[in-house]
């Protein structure tokens, strides 16, 4: 069976990903990842009558076991500080990042 | 060996401090005492080297919070002389998984990227736990971000080892949990199950592991793997004690609109009824199944290892002695696709869960030069990250994009109805099987040595194949310690039952219990602990 995670494949994924990869774990995740497809890969055999819903948590959420929605109001934290006191880098209370990609549009 | 506080359950400690016999410092000392003659060098983020010493030891926790405890003993203790209640799980020792946020410790999830992550607030189920008066030792190692079934995926190594044999895994993710519970380094444990990760440690270290259905137990304030399948819930010695454990963390909350309406009903009054009248099923699904082959990795049909097998027939044997019924040949024919459809249903959820780390807001940030923000990213993540999330979000990325996964994420999400559906059919009171629960293996072989399997991400998972149906479904497990294989390890066997069954599932496992008591494996000790 050919392999479902080419190179090219793969090196977009991980710049979708954001990761910074070194030689050695790119090719340990490429070849875990096709592995993997292996095992996914019987899904295909599995006939699915059309009207199968999907399931998206295994406990039906009936309106009556559902926590009701909160009202739509913003509470302020106690604990600004110590939210702040956990970012990396700060000037006064705004969180520091470096320079954002950009194109000049004039 | 006399037995030490540490070793005594959490009903009669807290017996035994409500009749003024004991203080709720005294017990914590005990504990310390315990924890610094088993835990060995502790679990850091240095580069590891193992040392043969490694092999000997527990290495269960990552965050020792002594002062914090001592506080909350004292606190315990001044609330006796008062004459206060001081709650149903008074002077308790508590070990939390590191995976939960509790304020002003950190709460790494095993991982570099949260290394210096000090939690802000303190999640629902811990909070419920304080509040009942539980002391929390400390936090408990796992694998990173719970992904892996054996502990060695964490960033803080040395991983912990099974009390049993500390040259084999305690399980995983809540390995280091488990661990704890079985060698006296506490007497409770929050654990999470996403696949298996409270039961299949539990059966490895031969203590009871309880999943409850999903929503039964808030997940607010556990950080996040797969939000459609992670449930926090008991790791303890006895059902009793899990029963005593669910009996507080359980319940709705307005902070996590996930956790359930459903009464909580009283998990103690009928743990004693017996099983006189109840059915009990045995799938031949989960006797024999595809999984690798653990010598050529080569996915087959095999059996479970037959020790496992006979300590579960073994098991419906005196249920039925004790008057359950029960009922053979439940066909549950897609416990088989359970692996598969979670690798794709956890990697989209944890691709997706783990782009909020970023190096910005909180957490480790690459601190060398970067290009721009985009750099920032790609080098915080790419150094913050272990091989496992890594491997988490690449999959996660590749099933849910639209150039290539084929409808991979959709036809994962109806099998997983399909998951369901067996457990439906099974425990439908009109069906033709009219369970009360499922009796299976909680795992398809007893704990494997360290480094055998980490690396192979496909074996490892497959640890989780008699688990993850009941995740996929949301239906409640309990896993329970049914005797011990022929190398002296612990074998785990599991109950399965309808939403919201778990008062259920503890009374058979507790009838079970009851059916073993005077039997020799009962009063077997843990490797660690013999000699102490």
């Amino acid at each position: 069976m050919s392999e479902a995670i080419t190179s090219h494949i793969f090196n977009h994924l991980v710049e979708l990903a954001s990761l910074e990869l070194s030689e050695e774990e790119a090719e340990y995740l490429r070849r875990e990842l096709n592995g993997q497809m292996k095992a996914i890969r019987e899904l295909e055999a599995i006939q699915i009558a059309d009207d199968v819903p999907i399931t998206s948590h295994g406990v039906t959420y009936t309106p009556e076991i559902s926590a009701p929605l909160r009202e739509d109001r913003s509470e302020p934290w106690p604990g600004a500080d110590d939210i702040l006191a956990g970012a990396p880098q700060v000037e006064g209370r705004y969180v520091v990042v470096p320079d954002i990609p950009h194109e000049d549009l004039s | 060996m006399s037995e030490a506080l540490c070793d005594l359950p959490a009903r009669e400690l807290v017996r035994l401090l409500k009749a003024g016999q004991v203080s709720a410092v005294e017990v914590l000392e005990s504990t310390l005492q315990r924890i610094e003659a088993v835990e060995g060098r502790a679990p850091s983020s240095a580069p590891y080297r193992q040392e043969p010493a490694d092999l000997e030891k527990i290495h269960a926790y990552i965050t020792l919070t002594r002062d914090r405890a001592r506080a909350q003993a004292e606190a315990v203790d001044r609330a006796l002389a008062a004459g206060e209640d001081p709650g149903p799980l008074a002077g308790v020792p508590l070990a939390v998984k590191d995976i939960f946020c509790v304020q002003g410790t950190p709460s790494t999830a095993g991982s570099r990227i949260l290394e210096n992550f000090i939690a802000p607030y303190t999640a629902t189920p811990v909070e419920r736990l304080e509040a009942a008066g539980a002391i929390v030792v400390g936090k408990v190692n796992l694998d990173e971000f719970t992904f892996g079934s054996s502990n060695e995926s964490s960033a803080f190594l040395p991983p912990p080892g099974n009390p049993w044999d500390p040259r084999r895994v305690p399980g995983g993710s809540s390995g280091g949990s488990a661990a704890a519970v079985a060698a006296g380094e506490a007497t409770l444990s929050l654990g999470t199950d996403t696949a298996g990760s409270i039961r299949q440690p539990a059966a490895f270290c031969g203590v009871v592991g309880l999943k409850p259905t999903y929503g039964r137990v808030s997940r607010y304030g556990l950080i996040a793997f797969a939000s459609s399948l992670d449930c926090p819930g008991p790791i303890a010695r006895d059902v009793e004690d899990a029963a005593l454990m669910l009996q507080v963390v359980a319940g709705s909350d307005a902070r996590d609109a996930t956790a359930a309406r459903v009464p909580v009903p009283d998990y103690l009054a009928a743990l004693e009824k017996g099983v006189k009248g109840l059915r009990i099923g045995l799938s031949p699904d989960y006797f024999h199944l595809k999984y690798p082959d653990p010598e050529s990795g080569e996915l087959r049909e095999q059996p479970i290892n037959p020790e496992v097998e006979a300590a579960v027939r073994r098991a419906a044997d005196l249920l039925a002695d004790a008057g359950a019924e029960i009922v053979d040949d439940v066909p549950m024919p897609n416990t088989r696709y359970g692996i598969p459809v979670y690798f794709v249903i956890s990697r989209v959820e944890a691709a997706s869960n783990l782009h909020r780390y970023d190096g910005v807001k909180y957490g480790y940030r690459f601190d060398g030069p970067v290009q721009d923000l985009r750099d920032l990213y790609r080098k915080t993540r790419g150094r913050g990250f272990g091989l496992q999330p890594k491997l988490r979000i690449l999959m996660g990325m590749y099933v849910s994009a639209e150039q290539y996964e084929k409808g991979y994420y959709e036809r994962a999400l109806r099998v997983r109805t399909l998951i369901r559906h067996d457990f439906e059919r099974a425990f439908d009171r009109a069906g033709p099987y009219r369970l009360d629960c499922l009796l299976t293996a909680t795992t398809p072989d007893t704990a494997f040595e360290i480094g055998a399997v980490y690396g192979d991400s496909v074996l490892m998972q497959y640890a989780d194949l008699l688990t993850v149906p009941a995740d996929h479904a949301g239906v409640p497990g309990l896993s329970i310690p049914a005797g011990l294989d022929s190398n002296g390890l612990p074998i785990g066997i599991q109950l399965l039952g309808p939403d919201f069954s778990e008062a259920t599932l503890l009374r058979v496992g507790r009838a079970f219990e009851r059916a073993t008591e005077g039997e020799a494996w009962r009063q077997a000790k843990p490797k660690v602990l013999q000699g102490i």
